[in-house]
Order: structure tokens, then sequence, then C-alpha cells
């Protein structure tokens, strides 16, 4: 495989990351709540799947039933914390951001103490093998893109139909958009408010599950799980939220990120390592510039969900 | 039939509006709220905790860490005396934006972007004299402040740009500029020095102990901001703008120009910790020099109300528990960032109880008594409710009326 | 006609909203195919009864009969399985989605979101019916006519039978309301009773089959629209003319103080809301402005106050500065030349200063010493001036907004700081001085009797008549040339009504200009001198409070004078009224 193809394929994994973490963001965020508690809720997902997989990793289970525990583990663990943030934000509608932030002081120091409780060749050294099926056995970046790969592609394009195509989109859009028109239209409101942050935390968790074991397969990968969870957030504004969008912004999120790694290695690219942190930057520019533009032009479809933010009363004027 | 068909009606729970509480039913909610947080701390802490598991007979250690952790010595007492006051002074550095609902979650870039101003003056202009160095540092932190915050304040006055999402991506751009900063610097990639070691050029001297003027410093800086905030035309101003861009405009005030002002003011501030930070501790930068602290004084201000004064106490309360939670990670001999679990669950408590503060849960009675628990029809849409809120407490000649007036402040 | 079913029928139904009775025993019986008014001022509790067959509201007392039936409707979900839909006056709908998503939005069945079916669906409905619609149109894109629309064919699209329509007119041009007219009597045809609230009688003559008047929250009468006619209706929707007991008091040497010329402003949809308004405010009189609600009586006052950008027209502002020194204190030295060139200034003994002819240093000096006098008002134009600006000028312009708590006051701030609003800029130090203020809210609420435990106590925890004493009371301390006041007596009792009342006289008497938007026509006749009335925007007349009835005013509330470009005819129809 050329340098060139195997440096795309690797962006392309690593940012399966943010498609986790971005897309979950976009379900709850068109809901009307802004989580900043993704980040956290990314490392508790890493945690709780790892924690799982510390139990099984070395057990006789067949392989997929190790990924199946593993995925589900984290899926839980991750919507567990969301619903903590629901419960604050939805129920007795806190302030999103404090909730937010607090969830990820929380999380993050959560898994902290609990990855430090898990064996590394216990989660790591087979499990790696079964979640980078079907490549495992490929010694190029090839072997990244395992199940979880696929199955982020998948929970996109769903999440992409659900959104566009059903009713329950519909009125989850109508949720985030006016929650008052909503509920007069006989949607009920808390419902979907409860179910969008769960789900969409729990898939933002499967990420940090994907990160920890899949892609970086690494017994220190969990400690830089938090940044990922904010390019997450800030990948949501990239894609304008938008599900299909959030895969081109993962891949370039992804190359940006991870071409400071590569680029000492591309040999007619005259670099530094200063030219690392800029390269990492731009992701953040990059979505700035996005923001700005987006709000110059001021296109309705391209806005944050009118409620963002903002929590419903319905007594309230 | 009438009568069935509304109780019916009723939901069995019934949210309304506080208008008023007093404050010490206030304080005693939070105060139930900390006593259930930490006793759930410690049931956390019994689960985590492998030496508190085995022998659940030392959770009184546990609690007794907390105290431990702040003032069981006296370089602890400073130690927590100093984390207070620079936690302090980031808190207070974005209560200005906070009091104008303009939600600056960069404090965390501005703080760094101040230190990188300074410690870039401390390396640049080692030659000078000290005081000159240390004022050039101070206007160095203040201008990279205010740059870092002036430039979401800018797009949001004129553009309307989202403030909470893009000072947070500054945040990031801060980060990765202090390490680009570093490499050039130090190319090698180590970890950069302390700056002018042997000459202290740039630091800010030691009076009684090395924290003291830092410590002094911010609470004057409390003082004066309080009084800003609260005794100036300014201070007005920024409240008027929070409350209500109508009335702002009512009484003609530039919501712009405060904006950008305010915002200004905000990030001087946190070029101002910066330069403490800088100047008076570090004498070095890391791109993790601020350590989760600008965000942890979003919380410290919101708890206290966004009242200088008040902030003393909740900072006070985050350092402590902070501390403490290190404490016992010490004693139990806990990897990891256990000190993070205790602030937020207890920060979750603190946080939630507000609502029982600002909303008041009515249940269903068999005859209702309370005018403001009124049986209500299920779907009610705003405006709606609105009106009736009026004439609940007025003598309302016209029922059709508010609606129309409550729309038209939507419009706006 | 005989053989008409009863699609509807409400029997006494009562609601009460706190200590006010907005329906009293109402009743109301629609026809199925028919198209029923329901006509009342504002406040006779139309929309309230609406709401309640819509499910909305629960009534306290009576009963609802769906073709017969008795139905109990608690929510609008059950307002739609009982086959009724309603179209709300502030339309409910999501801007960012398009109208065939609006439609179905929240429709509970276990049909698949199919955009084609539903696009044939609504354009089926639409076609029947003669609506013009694109249902892949975005909302906001739309204009309020097609937005209307959506809102008519969400209603159809869930096959309701008694379509209630809140006040749809209000917001549609002549030519819309005719096509919206076409369409109901297309419906009417195809058997859906259509319940129409409007007050424009014009409109109930046109397209009506009978009408149902409310007043006051009580049923007056149906009737058939073909028995009866403008002037009836009239009568019954406002009543015989109660005598108040307002001390009314001649006016005080009028001259004028506010001179508007043609006015107009858009609203943020581009639609007009001033056409072409005219009018002059004394000095010592109270102009009243009578007019349904949202015929911009608000818009007007704001544009005064500097709040609402005008598309064209002046306002004049005469500022009554005769024999009075000029100082620095408002104008400076190069405005004090501008003056010069068209006013005239004067000595103590009355003899004319040429300023024109003077250096800077004597004219200082002769500021300075207070010997300049004016020789006639100042005139000044506040048009796009901003209200720092004209407050900046000199100009004491005072205005209750209708926005209590979200215009005229800050709700968390306490009484003190309240009264600092208008003037806490006042001295050349940084900090606040609380001072005056205090001494003026200790002022205020001993003098008006606001109930209140104190002076730092947040408005927003004061009753609605207190914080609306607040309000008035800060508004007159600064003795206003202008007082302008939206219905300042709204949501208050008798005595705070009363009270309010008396201010306003006062005012009037110290020789202020009082401009006074109000609801009650009763209070009105009794308070005002002169009374402009206002319909969409439009100034349908400028009458002699003193000389005119009741019916005439609420004939001239509802008499449609649009098209264009008709500033004569409004001109015209002003002067005349004036001169009678």
């Amino acid at each position: 495989m050329p340098v060139w193809l195997n440096i795309l394929i690797d962006s392309i994994a690593f940012g399966a990351t943010f498609m986790f973490g971005s897309t979950g963001e976009i379900i709850t965020e068109k809901s009307g709540h802004l989580n900043l508690g993704i980040p956290g809720i990314m490392c508790m997902g890493g945690a709780g799947g790892c924690l799982m997989l510390n139990l099984i990793g070395t057990s006789k289970m067949p392989g997929f039933m190790i990924v199946m525990l593993g995925i589900i583990a984290s899926f839980a663990s991750a919507a567990l914390m969301g619903l903590i943030y629901s419960f604050l934000t939805i129920t007795l509608r806190c302030n999103q951001n404090v909730t937010g932030l607090t969830l990820t002081t929380f999380g993050t120091g959560l898994m902290m103490t609990l990855m430090a409780k898990a064996t590394q060749t216990k989660y790591l050294n087979i499990p790696k093998k079964y979640f980078r099926f079907p490549f495992a056995d490929r010694t190029d970046s090839l072997q990244k893109l395992g199940v979880m790969f696929f199955l982020v592609i998948a929970i996109i394009v769903l999440a992409w139909f659900v959104l566009n195509k059903t009713k329950v989109g519909l009125n989850l859009k109508a949720v985030g958009e006016n929650p008052s028109t909503a509920d007069t239209a006989g949607i009920n409101v808390i419902r979907y408010k409860y179910l969008a942050t769960t789900i969409g935390a729990g898939i933002s968790g499967l990420g940090g599950l994907y990160y920890i074991v899949d892609y970086s397969a690494s017994g220190e990968a969990y400690k830089s799980l938090e940044a990922f969870g904010w390019l997450s957030i800030a990948l949501v504004i990239f894609a304008l939220w938008r599900p299909l969008r959030t895969i081109a912004g993962s891949v370039l999120f992804g190359i940006l990120f991870s071409f400071s790694s590569y680029i000492t290695l591309i040999p007619f690219i005259e670099t530094t390592l200063k030219t690392k942190p800029i390269l990492q930057m731009l992701p953040y520019v990059v979505t700035i510039i996005i923001l700005i533009v987006s709000s110059i032009k001021n296109k309705k479809e391209n806005q944050p969900p009118s409620s963002l933010g903002l929590s419903y009363f319905r007594e309230d004027r | 039939m009438k009568l069935n068909s509304e109780k019916n009606h009723e939901p069995l729970v019934h949210l309304t509006r506080r208008a008023y509480m007093s404050p010490w039913k206030a304080i005693g909610i939070r105060g139930v709220a900390i006593v259930a947080s930490l006793i759930v701390s410690g049931i956390v802490a019994l689960i985590l905790i492998e030496k508190l598991n085995a022998n659940p007979g030392r959770i009184f250690d546990f609690y007794k860490c907390f105290i431990d952790g702040s003032f069981s010595t006296e370089g602890m007492t400073w130690k927590f005396f100093k984390n207070l006051a620079i936690l302090l002074c980031i808190s207070l550095a974005v209560t200005p934006a906070f009091r104008m609902k303009f939600w600056n979650i960069g404090a965390e870039g501005q703080v760094l972007m101040g230190m990188l101003g300074a410690i870039a003056v401390a390396k640049t202009c080692s030659s000078l004299p000290n005081w000159l160095v240390l004022i050039l540092m101070l206007i160095a932190a203040v201008l990279c402040g205010i740059v870092w915050a002036g430039i979401p304040a800018i797009f949001k006055a004129f553009f309307n740009t989202n403030e909470t999402l893009f000072t947070l991506m500054m945040n990031y751009v801060a980060t990765y500029f202090v390490s680009y900063m570093l490499l050039v610097w130090v190319p090698s990639g180590n970890a950069m020095g302390i700056v002018n070691q042997e000459t202290k050029i740039g630091w800010l001297p030691t009076v009684i102990h090395n924290y003291f003027l830092i410590i002094v410093a911010v609470l004057i800086l409390t003082g004066i901001l309080f009084v800003y905030l609260n005794y100036t035309k300014h201070g007005y101003e920024i409240s008027v703008v929070g409350e209500s861009n109508n009335t702002a405009r009512y009484i003609g005030i530039n919501v712009k120009k405060v904006i950008l002002r305010t915002m200004i003011l905000s990030g001087a501030l946190c070029g101002l910790t910066g330069f403490l930070m800088a100047a008076g501790l570090d004498h070095s930068i890391t791109s993790t020099s601020v350590n989760g602290q600008g965000f942890t004084a979003i919380m410290v201000s919101w708890l206290a109300y966004f009242n200088p004064l008040t902030m003393i106490a909740t900072s006070g309360l985050i350092v402590f528990l902070d501390m403490g939670g290190s404490k016992i990670s010490e004693v139990f001999d806990v990897r990891g960032a256990l000190p993070n679990i205790i602030i937020g669950i207890i920060l979750f408590f603190i946080i939630g109880c507000e609502f029982f503060i600002r909303y008041k849960i009515n249940f269903r009675k068999k005859e209702v008594v309370d005018k403001s628990s009124k049986p209500e029809p299920v779907p009610v849409p705003q405006e709606e409710v609105k009106e009736e809120n009026q004439t609940d407490e007025d003598e309302m000649p016209s029922a059709e009326q508010p609606a129309e007036e409550t729309e038209q402040k939507e419009d706006n | 006609m005989e053989e008409k079913q009863i699609a509807l029928e409400v029997q006494k139904v009562s609601k009460k909203f706190g200590s006010i009775q907005a329906n009293k025993a109402v009743d109301l019986t629609v026809y199925k195919g028919e198209i029923h008014v329901v006509l009342g001022e504002n406040g006779s509790g139309k929309t309230t009864l609406m709401n309640m067959i819509a499910g909305i509201y629960f009534p306290d007392s009576g009963k609802i009969f769906v073709n017969g039936e008795e139905k109990i409707i608690r929510s609008p979900k059950d307002a739609f399985d009982n086959k009724i839909g309603m179209v709300h006056q502030h339309y409910k709908l999501i801007e960012l989605f398009s109208a065939a998503e609006n439609i179905v939005l929240g429709i509970k069945n276990k049909e698949k979101f199919d955009e084609k079916k539903i696009v044939s669906r609504v354009e089926e409905i639409a076609h029947r019916y003669g609506f013009s619609i694109d249902p892949k149109k975005k909302v906001y894109e739309m204009s309020v006519s097609e937005k209307q629309t959506v809102e008519i064919i969400k209603v159809l699209y869930r096959d309701a039978d008694i379509l209630i329509l809140d006040e749809p007119t209000a917001v549609l041009t002549p030519q819309e309301t005719e096509k919206l007219f076409n369409v109901l009597r297309v419906m009417k045809n195809d058997g859906k009773s259509i319940i129409l609230i409007t007050h424009k009688l014009n409109e109930v003559m046109a397209v009506s089959d009978r009408v149902t008047i409310l007043r006051k929250g009580r049923y007056i009468d149906t009737v058939e629209t073909s028995q009866t006619n403008e002037n009836e209706l009239t009568e019954m929707m406002v009543g015989k003319k109660i005598e108040l007991n307002i001390n009314r008091s001649e006016p005080v040497n009028p001259r004028p103080r506010i001179v508007c010329e043609n006015l107009c402003c858009k609203d943020k949809d581009g639609l007009p809301i001033l056409k072409n308004v005219s009018f002059t405010a004394n000095g010592g009189e109270i102009l009243g402005i009578a007019g349904i609600a949202g015929s911009g009586q608000r818009e007007l006052l704001e544009a005064v106050a500097g709040l609402q950008p005008l598309t064209s027209g002046t306002i004049i502002f005469h500022n009554p500065k005769e024999n009075k020194p000029v100082t620095f204190f408002h104008k400076d030295l190069k405005q004090i030349k501008e003056l010069a060139k068209e006013h005239k200034f004067h000595y103590e003994d009355g003899t004319v200063v040429d300023l024109t002819e003077m250096h800077d240093k004597e004219i200082s000096n002769l500021v300075n010493e207070g010997k300049l006098l004016f020789y006639e008002d100042e005139i000044m134009n506040l048009r796009d001036k901003t209200p720092l600006q004209i407050r900046e000028l000199g100009v004491k312009l005072s205005f209750v907004p209708e926005d209590r708590l979200g215009m005229g006051l800050v709700g968390n701030m306490n009484i003190t700081d309240n009264m600092m609003l208008r003037s806490y800029r006042k001295g050349g130090s940084i900090f606040l001085n609380r001072h005056k203020p205090q001494d003026l809210a200790e002022h205020i609420v001993e003098e008006l009797e606001v109930a209140t435990p104190g002076v730092t106590v947040p408005v927003r925890r004061l009753s609605g008549g207190n914080v609306q004493k607040v309000l008035v009371g800060r508004e007159i301390s600064s003795s206003p040339k202008v007082l302008m006041a939206a219905y300042p007596v709204r949501g208050l009792d008798i005595n705070s009504s009363y009270l309010i009342y008396n201010l306003l006289n006062k005012q009037k008497e110290t020789g202020t200009a009082v401009i006074y938007v109000g609801e009650d026509l009763d209070v009105l006749l009794g308070l005002c001198d002169r009374i402009l009335v206002i319909n969409s925007g439009v100034v349908t007349g400028i009458v002699d409070a003193r000389n005119i009835t009741k019916q005439e005013v609420g004939y001239l509330m509802t008499k449609v004078l649009d098209s264009a470009p008709q500033t004569e005819t409004t001109q015209e129809e002003g002067g005349d009224v004036n001169e009678a």
C-alpha cells in the first residue's frame, strides 16, 4: 500500500472517533440540548466498555459476543451519563452549560479512576483482534477499519434517515426548534428530549471504546480521550448539524490531526516539529471560520437548533 | 360530571415558578444538598476505593481527609488560599460577561494566552530592570487576554455568532498556539524550564510568603469588581443588557458597545490572572498550565449567582473539595482522578437543588387552595399561560390583550 | 334553512381567570355548512371561548355538544378527535420546516412519513378549496398569508369539520382577505362549519351567515347577518355609554408640542404597520389613541420615542423654550450658531440679537451670563434619533410602554435601581448615585401608595398594578414635556386606574402633552380631549372627545380606509373631523 493511502486510511479510521462523538451530539442538540458533557461521556463510554472487556476479554466466549458485550456496556455506561445530564437539564431544568461541564469533570475523573483498575492485557490484547475484524491480520492501517468503524457508518446513515425521512425525526427537530409549538402539536416534548439526549450520549460513548480498543489499542489511549470529546463538539458545528457531513468532517479532522504525526515521514515536504501544533490547531480554526461564515450568511438551515441551550418549561411565557 | 373531568385533568404533579424564596430557606436547601452529596460521595468512595471497600469503618477517615487536605499543615493552608485565589480570579474574570448573559466559556484560553504574553516578555526582556519587566509582562498578558476575548465579542456584537461555541474553540486554538510557541523557544520539544531562575527577573517579589501577594491582589480585585458591578454605571448597564435587550433599547443603551467593553474587561482580567500565574507561581508555561480552571471558574461564578463576594465561598468550596480529594487519593492510595469525581457529584447536587429554589412542586390535592396551582388543561401554549398568570395577579379588564403583548415581545 | 343540522353547541360556558370572569354563561350554536362570526371588542372573551372549544382551556362550567353529543374536550388532540380545529391568531409553525412538514407535525397514526404522499394530499386539499400553496416551501420564506394557508390546511389535513379562525384577516391585505373569504365559502359549501372571530364589521357583512355578539365576557345575541346592519352590530358590540367620574379639566393653553406628518413604518416582515400617520399632540391636553389592538398604536408611540425606525415622515418637537435663557447644558456653541441661522434670540428686554455677526467668544459670554433668551419655541426633528440622542437634545419625553416588565422596567432589579433606568447617566462620575433614585423611589411608594415591603424589593415581585405605579411614577417624575402612555391601566383595579387618570390629568394641567393609548372607549371618552382613531395603521379620524359618541368611535375603529397611497384622504378625514 502506498504511503499516502496508508495515511488516508489511518486518518479515516481516526476520524471515526469523532464520528461517534459528533453524531451523538447532533442527535442531542437536535432536541435543543447543548451537551458540553460529551468529553466526559466519551470517557465513560470508553471506561464502561473496557471494564466489560476486562471481565470477559480473556474468557472463552466467542469473539462476536465479546465485541457485542463490550459495545453494549460502553453504550449503557455512556447512556447512563446522558441520563444524569437529562435528568438535571430536562426535569430539573438546570443550566445546560454548567451541567455539561460538570459532567465532563465527573466523567473524566471517574474514567481515570476506573481505568486505573483495569488491566491492559485483559481488555486489549485479545479483544483488539475481534474488534478489528475483518482486517485484523493486516499490518498496515487498514487493520484499524474494524467492526466499530462499520458500526459508526451505519449509525450515521441511520441517524440521517431518521432525522430526515421519518416522523420521529420531524418531531425531534420540532422539539429542538420550538418546543412550545411541538407541545401544542401533541408531541411529548419531555420524552423526546430524554430519548435524544440519552441515545445521543450512548452513541458518543462508543467513540471512547473505539478509540481505546480499536484505533489506538494502547493502554495510554484513554488519557487523550477528553480532547477528542471537545473536538467532536467542534465537529458538530463544522457539520452544520447534519449527520452525513460528520463523515467528511471527521476525515478532514482526522487528516489534520494525524497528519502531524506522519508529516515528518513524508520525504519531499520540508517540515519541522513546529508544524505539528499548527496542524493540530487547524480543525479548531476551520470550525471557527465555519461558525463565523454561517452566522454572517445567516442561512436558516445552517443555524443551531433555535432553542439550543434553553430549558423548556411549559408555563413560561 | 364537571368535577370528575377536572380531576382527571389535573396532573399529579404540577410545577409552578416561584416568585420568591426567603434567603434562609434557599440556603437551607443548598445545605441539605451538600450534605446529601457528601453522603453519596461516601457511598461512591466505598465502592470505588479498594481500601475502603475492604474496611468500611475507615469511612470517617475519608471525610476527615477533606479537612486534612486543605488545613493539615501551614503549607497546605497557604496552598489552599493560593488555589482559591487563582480560581477566584478567573471566576471574577468571567463574571461580567455572564452577568450580561454572554456565555464566555473561553477563560481557559484567555488565561493561557495571558500567561504566554507574560512569559514571552519575561524571556525576551530579561536584561531590563525587574519592575519594568513586571509592568511589561502585565501589559502583554492583559493585551493577550483582551485579544482572545475580543475576537468572539466582535463577532457576537456584529453578527450574533454563537459565543459559547466560539469561545470554546478559542481555548484549543490557544492550547496549540502555546505548544507552537514552546517549540519555537525549545525546539527540542522538551518542557520549558523556569524562566530567569537565577536573576528572578519577571518574578513577583516575595512578601511574607510566596503566595501572599497573589492572595492580596485577588482579594483587592474581588472588592473592585464587586464595586464595579454593583455601584458603577458600567455595572448597571451590564445588568440591564443581561436582563433585557428591549429595556436597554428603551433607555438608549448601545448594546454592542456594552458587549465589547465587557468582554474586553473579561479578557483583561483573564490576562491578569495569566500574569499572576506566570510571574507569581509557575515562571514557566505548558499547554496545560491552566489545567481546566477556566471551566471550573464558570461553575464557581454560576454557583455564586455571579456575585463576586459569594464567589469567595464557592471557589473555596471547589478548592476545598479538590484538595480533599487529592488527600484521599494519597491516603487511600487511589490512582486516577478522585477529586474530579467528588467535585462532580457535589456539583450535581448543588446544580440540581436550584430547581427546588426556583420551582414549586404542587401535588394534586382534593381542593385547590393555592391560587397558583389551579387546574390546568394539559397542553397549554405559552402565551395563554402568561395571560393567565397575569390575570392571576391583576385585576384584568381584558383577557385577550396580554397574548398580544407577549407575542410582540417574542417577535423582537 | 330550517333543515340545518347543528354541528356545535356551547351551553352556558363560563371561565374565570383569577378574579376575572372571561366568559360568563356564554351560548353558541353553529350549524353545519355556515360561516358564523363571533363579534366583540378586545377583551370581550372571544378568544377564551374559542380556546375552550379547541381544548386549550377547560371551562369552569357549561357544556359543549358536538353533533348533538356532549363532549369533554381536554386537549387540542381531543378537539381534533372531535373534528374541531383552530387556527390561532399567532401561528404555531416551525420556521425551518416546509409547509408539508408543518402540516403533518405531531399527527399520530401508523402511516409512514412519505413526503410524496403528504405533498399530494396537501395539494389535493389545496385544490379542493382553492388555496394556492407550495408544500415544499419553507415557512420562513413565506408571507403571512401563506403561513395562514399552512395553518388552515394543517387543520383540514386532520379532517376537521369545524374550523375556528381567530382574527384571520388582521394580518392580510384586502386582496388576500377576499381570497380567504372565497376559500371559506367553498368550505362552507363543502358542509364545513366555520367560526370566524373578527371585529371588522364590513367583513362580517360580507362573509357571514350569522353573528354572535359578545361583550365583556357575556353573550349578547345571535343574529342573522341578512337581518341586521353595521350600526346595529356596533351598538351591540360596544354597548351603551357608561358615565365615568373622571375629572376632566379644560385644555391648558393648547399649543402644538409634537407634530407628526406622514409617518410610515414596516414590521420585520416588510409589511406596513403605519401608513401616512399624521397628527398633532398639543401641550396641555390629552390626546387619546383608540383602535383595535395591534392597529399600530405601539409602533406609533415607539416611533415618537425613537424606538421604531420610520420609512418616511417627520416628527417635529416644539420645545417650549420661549423666553428662557440658552444654556450650554444641552447646546454647544456650534448648535447655537446653527440655530441662529433659522431662529431668533433676544435679550431680556426684548431686543433681537443677531448672532450670525458675533464672534464665538461673545456668544459664549452671553450664554454663560444667561443673557441670551430664546425668542420662539425651539423646533427639533426627532426622526431617526435614538432615545439617547433625544434625551441629549434636552427633549423631556416620557414613555410608559405597554410591556412593563419587558421594556419599561427590569424585573429583577429593585425599585430604586429601576428609578435610575432613565437617569443613571447623569453626572460625570463613573459611580452610580443611588441617593436621588432612592428618595424618588420612596417618594413614589408613598405618594402612589405602592404596596411593597420596601424599595429594595425586585419589581418582579410586585403585583401588576403596583408595577405600573412604579413605572408611571418614574416617567412622570422627570416633569416631561411629552408623556406617552400605552395601556397604562391595563390589569389595574378601579382605584389604581383612577389614580393613573388623575396623574395624567395633573400632567396635562402643568402643560404637558399627554398621549394616552387605551382600549376602554368609556375611559377614552371621559379622559381625553381629542381622540385619534387608528385602524390597521391608518388614521381613520381625529375627533373631539367631548362631542362624540361611543358608537361613532367604534365605527371609526372598524372603518377601512385602505389602498396604498391615500395620504390626502387620511389627512382630509382627520382635518374634517377636527374642525367639527
